[in-house]
């Protein structure tokens, strides 16, 4: 069987489970950021496949390349309020910052 | 039966991944998650470079590996005491998480397996950066301007946030 559009949106689909695992399990702010890491990764390998074996344009390669962009910014932004977060409360675990609900 | 080459390191990248991938869900230690992020990222670059995507797993190997994991060891050694490395990534609801993804996971493979894609387009190998390049400042001139401007408040706003107060 030659390597085909669904082989690659299979390892998609594994990528997005095991991100949304991490997101789900971890209570580590740190963790849960490379499992959205992982989902952004996944969503990407699905749109250069299509890109490559549906449409024959680059469209979906420029739109990897967006969502690339906007992970490098998502994870700056995040990582910096992991650090606001950690000098604050002197613990990265998500259940620290929940003070406004009280 | 024609197993070709490219065949057996399409399988052998995809089996990197997903494993690597797998270390960054269940590790229990948040350095070794880190790491395995390496093998998850150089993975997927590898996957774009068989799918003709090269301009994009030059990207991904630049932002990611160079960029973003660099970035993610840098909160991890910043946050952590390495004595408590160990008890500090510990995981919670693994069960019904795992029930949840699974059938998730099944649930999207049966219907990729079941969907007929669209197979049109003759796959091509060709170079793609300058087409690339062309369509960033012809028809997407406007998101990659939107996209800078995103970017640089992202850098000014993460300076802002990291920052120790200075009282006066």
């Amino acid at each position: 069987m030659a390597i085909g559009l669904t082989h690659y949106l299979v390892i998609g689909a594994i990528l997005f489970s095991l991100g949304l695992f991490t997101v789900l399990t971890r209570r580590n702010a740190i963790s849960v950021l490379m499992g959205v890491e992982l989902i952004l990764n996944s969503a990407n390998v699905n749109y250069v496949a299509f890109s490559h074996f549906s449409s024959g344009r680059l469209d979906g390669q420029i739109y990897a390349l967006f969502v690339i962009m906007l992970a490098a910014a998502e994870a700056a932004v995040g990582l910096a309020i992991v650090l606001a977060i950690y000098q604050l409360f002197h613990s990265i675990d998500v259940r620290a910052a929940q003070t406004l609900k009280d | 039966m024609d197993i070709s080459i490219s065949t057996a390191i399409f399988y052998l990248v995809a089996f990197v991944t997903i494993v690597s991938a797998a270390g960054v869900a269940f590790s229990s230690n948040i350095v070794h998650s880190a790491f395995s992020l390496v093998g998850t990222f150089g993975g997927v670059a590898t996957l774009y470079v068989f799918l003709g995507a090269d301009f994009v797993a030059g990207v991904q190997i630049l932002i990611y590996v160079g960029g973003i994991l660099v970035l993610i060891l840098f909160a991890v050694m910043l946050t952590h005491r390495i004595s408590e490395i160990e008890i500090s990534n510990r995981a919670v609801g693994r069960i019904p998480a795992f029930i949840l993804c699974g059938g998730l996971l099944a649930l999207l493979v049966t219907t990729i397996r079941e969907t007929p894609w669209l197979t049109a387009a003759k796959p091509s190998h060709e170079p793609t950066t300058s087409r690339i390049g062309d369509l960033f400042l012809q028809q997407y001139l406007l998101p990659f301007e939107l996209a800078s401007i995103v970017l640089l408040v992202a850098l000014i706003g993460a300076v802002v946030i990291a920052r120790k107060e200075i009282k006066e």
